[in-house]
């Protein structure tokens, strides 16, 4: 290793999975270095979200380790990771429909205080003001942070999964399909969040089937299938028609050619 | 909900001169008193989505300890702790059975036989008397003219919204509720959670069954027969969601409220008892179908009007 490298933000080593009798993962490593946006694309069932939920703390790996700056990280639950700086806006947002905007933000982060002697209760004038500074300070707009979620349309929901998970000082966001069922300008909006977390120096890993959004603002493309990486490319190093064959095939025609 | 009960107290106020009366009314608040105890703990499991259908044989095994501890000559301050406990571990018990993966209604319909027959089995049948100073209070007596079993209801109450409303437990078990999955990737404590809200049912159950032994002065195998139907009568009535997310204690008070208002007033009437419970259905019946045509009216236009905004913003 040259000492000029950067450290990584978020390593993972070895990680392997198993449900059942099917394997989901098997031995995958993934470094991601801090404010670069990764892109990981493959079929279904090629475990790009099984790797993401390990990494988001919503899984626990048979096996592997995660270091984050080089240390091993130690979390065994998604408050763990989302403490540790790595958050995850879910495909189906994760929200829950019945709980107001902020209610689903502070979720699992609630803010309390203690009265008469020691009973904590919920802040919820304070988690409310917060809430209404994170989507300004986001340029987001949701109608009100009191609103159930049920009563906000798709690209609010997502907005407020966003706000979410950008607002807490993370340093690795998880983006599973942020762009599916969108419109264009929805989709533009998600790409102007996405440079401006890089811009934040905030990483940003990108689970999408659209590889022209990870050509437009990704880095790296991580290429997996069956339960392993088969590629790692730089952006400008590749065209989509190489991505395209590595997903289909599973094999990396540059590890293979010379050799054979 | 407010406004049927309401109306309903209108009626009644007009069309007989004993009802509004403070005796007829403290005695109404009197008998829905174990219903509203139990259907606050049957609130925070409707949050979760879940069902307790175990609370009535709960009532029932209660009774009959309570008959026997305390003729055998147990203070009441050591048995009454300890009822308590029972309910709560039945309901701890039934929780950690859900939360292995049977369903809610399946687990306390065991509890519901099963622990109508322990009662039985326990008390061979047969019905004891309770001749104790501490139930006798519970049972007969109260403060400045308000009754003891209401009074006991109120605190049951005002504890249970603020535990439902201003604290995370609440928060949480309304989200586990709501959608389950996302509960459980934001890290929330879901079998915690689910376990704690049965045992609190087990416990007010109890709480209940001390209720209703105190005032029949009895421990009998048969108390709270079809109990736990009526609670959830009353639950739902007061707009709690069956399906987890939306939960009222101010409603279930009302609910609890309203069906034993109807059944007095009826009686009041002079009409036959019998009618009471088919009246009961009817008006569950209405109350939800208007309860859901309404929200779902309403959701469906603010997210109409949301929409339209958003489209005015892009």
């Amino acid at each position: 290793m040259s000492a000029s490298l950067p450290t990584p933000l978020v390593e993972m080593r070895g990680i392997s999975k198993s449900f059942g009798a099917v394997s989901a993962l098997r031995h995958v490593s993934l470094s991601v270095l801090p404010g670069s946006v990764v892109g990981l694309v493959g079929d279904n069932a090629a475990g790009k979200s099984t790797l993401m939920k390990i990494l988001a703390g919503a899984i626990l790996p048979d096996s592997g380790s995660i270091l984050i700056h080089g240390r091993p990280a130690v979390y065994d639950n998604p408050i763990g990771a989302r403490e540790a700086g790595i958050e995850m806006i879910y495909q189906d947002f994760a929200l829950v429909p019945e709980l107001t905007v902020a209610q689903n933000i502070f979720l699992g982060r609630e803010q309390v205080r203690r009265r008469w002697g020691g009973v904590r209760t919920l802040d919820t004038a304070r988690m409310n003001r917060r809430a209404r500074e994170l989507f300004a300070s986001l340029g987001l707009r949701v109608p009100s942070v009191t609103s159930p979620v049920q009563a906000l349309s798709g690209g609010q929901q997502q907005a407020v999964a966003i706000a979410r998970a950008t607002g807490f000082e993370a340093e690795l966001v998880i983006m599973d399909e942020p762009t599916a069922n969108l419109g264009a300008p929805a989709i533009e909006k998600v790409r102007q969040t996405i440079e401006g977390l890089r811009e934040k120096g905030v990483a940003v890993i990108l689970i999408s089937h659209r590889l022209e959004d990870i050509f437009a603002i990704g880095d790296r493309f991580v290429v997996m299938k069956r339960g392993e990486i088969v590629a790692n490319r730089e952006v400008g190093d590749t065209c989509s028609e190489e991505i395209v064959a590595m997903m289909v095939t599973g094999r990396d025609p540059r590890a293979e050619g010379p050799t054979a | 909900m407010f406004l049927v009960l309401a109306l309903w107290i209108v009626i009644l106020s007009l069309s007989s001169e004993h009802f509004l009366t403070a005796t007829n009314l403290l005695n109404v608040a009197r008998q829905a008193a174990p219903l509203i105890i139990i259907g606050v703990g049957m609130t925070f499991v409707m949050s979760t989505a879940g069902i307790d259908l175990s609370v009535g044989s709960t009532v029932a095994l209660i009774s009959v300890l309570a008959g026997s501890w305390l003729s055998a000559g147990l203070p009441a301050f050591v048995v009454l702790p300890l009822l308590l406990l029972v309910g709560a571990l039945l309901g701890s018990l039934s929780g950690w059975v859900i939360t292995l993966g049977v369903p809610a209604f399946v687990v306390t319909l065991a509890g519901l036989t099963s622990i109508r027959g322990l009662a039985f089995v326990y008390s061979d049948g047969y019905a004891t008397p309770i001749v104790n100073p501490v139930m006798a209070w519970i049972g007969r007596g109260g403060i400045l003219g308000v009754n003891a079993p209401f009074l006991i209801a109120m605190a049951v109450a005002v504890l249970g919204w603020f535990l439902l409303n201003r604290t995370r437990f609440g928060l949480h078990a309304l989200a586990t509720g709501g959608r389950e999955e996302a509960a459980r990737v934001m890290g929330l404590a879901i079998n915690r959670i689910k376990i704690a809200v049965y045992a609190l049912t087990g416990a007010l159950a109890a709480l209940g069954g001390i209720v209703i032994s105190a005032r029949l002065s009895n421990g009998s195998p048969n108390a709270g027969v079809m109990l736990e139907l009526e609670v959830i009568a009353a639950t739902v009535l007061g707009g709690t969601s069956l399906f987890g997310g939306r939960a009222t204690i101010a409603g279930t008070v009302v609910g609890a409220l309203l069906i034993n208002f109807v059944r007095n007033g009826l009686n009041l009437l002079g009409v036959n008892p019998y009618w009471v419970q088919v009246v009961t259905g009817i008006i569950l019946v209405l109350a939800v179908l208007v309860n859901t045509v309404l929200s779902r009216r309403v959701e469906s236009w603010a997210r109409a009007t949301s929409e339209g905004d958003e489209g005015n913003a892009e």
